[in-house]
């Protein structure tokens, strides 16, 4: 489930992923990018992901200047009224445009969940990073501290950050960033551990290149697999943490209210079966969230290519 | 194994300090929330600066901490300004109904995680493989706070299967109500399953590659007592693992399916508590959930080298 919370251990899975980059491919040699590419494009769900997220920006921004939705005023004559000519998705509880709406608060979800998606990334990166390389007591500190910060069920973090820190847009995005870098840390401090003590660490090491250099050219870009599968997951978590703060009525005021909180709304009005204001938003944090996580996934395949092993069939199937 | 375990439980400690003063620090960074909050936005600076007073909020940090730390180890969580109640007794209330309705979900899931996991793991690469795989993954993605209203939507008030929410306040009208809990209990589940019966099937998949497998099956033992007798056997033991830590998984999730189904747990009594700026409540809630997150982690590593005796915690 998600959950804002770690991710479940997954032991070694044999059953999945073909491990395109170690096919020794045939015709003339490829550049790194265009096997990635290829072995991307092989996940047919996840190259519609990548449509249906270019669907939505296209949408959220051009959108706007095809259909001119009038959000900002409060019609008392027009409220809650079913799809219809002229507002192709009806009317919310104010009388504001439902299709209007959802362009606009689209756009509010995209940059937050985008933005601390990145920061995240980030934060998670060099933390885990510099864990790693220190080692030693620095690194079982630093690592202690993430473990009980993951121990405060991150969505009482996020609530009283919110609740706290004032409504805004910089607010939530540092509050959802600060709380969603801990698993990706772990991953890249276990990738650090396995880098530093590689021939060509040592070598740097020995011809005097400091610690900041060997961290940015040699480990870093090592470690970028990991950040880039991580970051698209992360985006996924950030549009679901943004989305279940607004749920909780501790959102982004208007205007600035995302689709979490026009799901909120409509989902107040559940009885009465005012359904085009809940599933439109509502459909649309599933599908974001979605395909976030399913180009994720195929990311994963793209840089951490595994082979299947031999599984002995019990009967035949 | 003792002294593995007196070093693991040192950690535990180590962590919920860290978890206190992360906590307690995050609670007040508040700006003027607290006596605000409680006196209205026509309280005068004197008021306020009376009340703080009253609530020691006047203090530096360092000793409203120390205060805080010296009651909630002499087992006092403290009184909640906005309920004027102990934040134990207003826990006490709520806790029933939180717990009763995580066991149901996670007993409910565990029950069916194991038949899909084995039943994809047996048949890996068939299209019921295939299939059970794309609902786990939808069932993974979809947000609780999507489930629990689209379940609502259609069986309460389309199908009228399932009577409209009546509330939950207490653990007594969760037990009386059971047809209540149908659809909140489902909503955890369909978010639950689908990272169980993953790693049912995952497990099975492991251990489908070992030798003893294809041994047990080249002496002409059948198919299904393979299964049972090794392969199910030993694919169980990470199982203590994932329960142990999905625990703070299934807190956040209760906390949002109580918020759709109008059950007031003590996810509810939080989200309550944070709008109304008692930092009292939260703290001691988040201190609870805290705890319960690091005794399940403690627990699955435990429980794992005692049903393993391959496991040697050193």
């Amino acid at each position: 489930m998600r959950m804002l919370s770690p991710a479940f251990p997954e032991p070694g899975d044999p059953g999945s992923s073909a491990g395109a980059l170690l096919e020794p491919a045939p015709g003339p040699p490829r550049s790194l990018f265009r096997r990635g590419l290829a072995a991307f494009l092989e996940h047919k769900l996840a190259v519609a992901a990548v449509g249906v997220l270019a669907c939505y920006i296209v949408f959220c921004y051009l959108g706007p200047v095809f259909y001119h939705g009038d959000t900002s005023q409060v019609r008392m004559g027009e409220l809650t009224r079913p799809p219809g000519a002229g507002r192709p998705l009806g009317t919310d509880q104010q009388g504001v445009d439902e299709l209007g709406k959802l362009m606009r608060s689209g756009r509010v979800t995209l940059e937050v969940g985008v933005t601390s998606g990145l920061l995240a990334s980030v934060i998670g990166t060099l933390y885990g990073a510099v864990a790693g390389y220190a080692g030693g007591w620095v690194d079982a500190l630093m690592m202690r501290t993430v473990d009980a910060l993951m121990a405060i069920p991150i969505v009482f973090a996020l609530v009283y950050l919110a609740a706290t820190r004032g409504r805004t847009k910089t607010v939530f995005i540092l509050a959802i960033a600060l709380t969603s870098w801990f698993g990706l840390t772990r991953l890249t401090r276990g990738d650090t551990l396995a880098l530093k003590v590689r021939d060509y660490v040592a070598a740097c090491r020995m011809m005097g290149g400091r610690t900041p250099r060997i961290l940015t050219r040699h480990i870093l870009p090592n470690t970028a697999g990991t950040t880039i599968v991580n970051t698209s997951l992360t985006v996924a978590d950030s549009v679901f943490a943004l989305s279940v703060l607004s749920y909780l009525g501790l959102g982004l005021p208007a205007p600035d209210d995302d689709w979490g909180g026009m799901f909120a709304a409509g989902a107040g009005y559940l009885d009465q079966g005012y359904w085009w204001m809940i599933y439109p938003p509502g459909l649309s944090i599933v599908l974001v969230i979605v395909s976030c996580t399913l180009v994720g996934d195929a990311l994963r395949d793209v840089f951490e290519p595994r082979r299947p092993q031999g599984v002995t069939r019990l009967w035949p199937s | 194994m003792t002294p593995y375990l007196i070093r693991r439980l040192l950690q535990a400690v180590a962590t919920l300090f860290i978890v206190s003063i992360v906590a307690f620090w995050l609670l007040h960074l508040m700006p003027d929330g607290v006596a605000r909050g409680l006196l209205g936005p026509r309280a005068t600076p004197e008021l306020i600066a009376r009340e703080e007073h009253q609530l020691g909020l006047d203090r530096t940090l360092v000793v409203q901490y120390g205060i805080w730390l010296t009651k909630l180890l002499h087992g006092d969580l403290g009184t909640s300004p906005v309920y004027h109640q102990s934040v134990s007794a207003l826990i006490g209330e709520r806790l029933g109904q939180s717990a009763y309705l995580a066991a149901l979900a996670l007993l409910i899931t565990v029950l069916l995680a194991v038949p899909v996991g084995v039943l994809q793991a047996t048949r890996a690469g068939s299209l019921t493989d295939h299939t059970l795989t794309t609902l786990s993954f939808v069932g993974y993605a979809v947000p609780v706070f999507f489930v629990g209203p689209l379940l609502r939507d259609v069986f309460q008030v389309r199908l009228h299967w399932v009577p409209i929410a009546n509330q939950i306040d207490s653990f007594h009208s969760a037990l009386i109500q059971p047809e209540q809990l149908v659809l909140p209990v489902a909503t955890l589940v369909i978010g639950l399953l689908a990272g169980y019966s993953r790693y049912v099937r995952s497990a099975m998949l492991d251990e489908l590659t070992q030798d003893y497998v294809r041994t047990a099956v080249a002496k002409g033992a059948r198919g299904r007592r393979v299964l049972y007798r090794h392969v199910l056997r030993n694919a169980m033991l990470p199982m203590a693992t994932l329960i142990g830590l999905s625990l703070p998984g299934l807190v956040g999730g209760a906390l949002l399916v109580e918020q759709v189904f109008n059950i007031q747990g003590l996810g509810w009594l939080t989200v309550q508590a944070a709008q109304r700026d008692d930092f009292a409540v939260v703290l001691g809630t988040t201190m609870l959930t805290a705890l319960a997150t690091v005794a399940g982690s403690l627990l699955a590593d435990v429980s794992y080298a005692a049903l393993d005796p391959r496991v040697r915690l050193t």
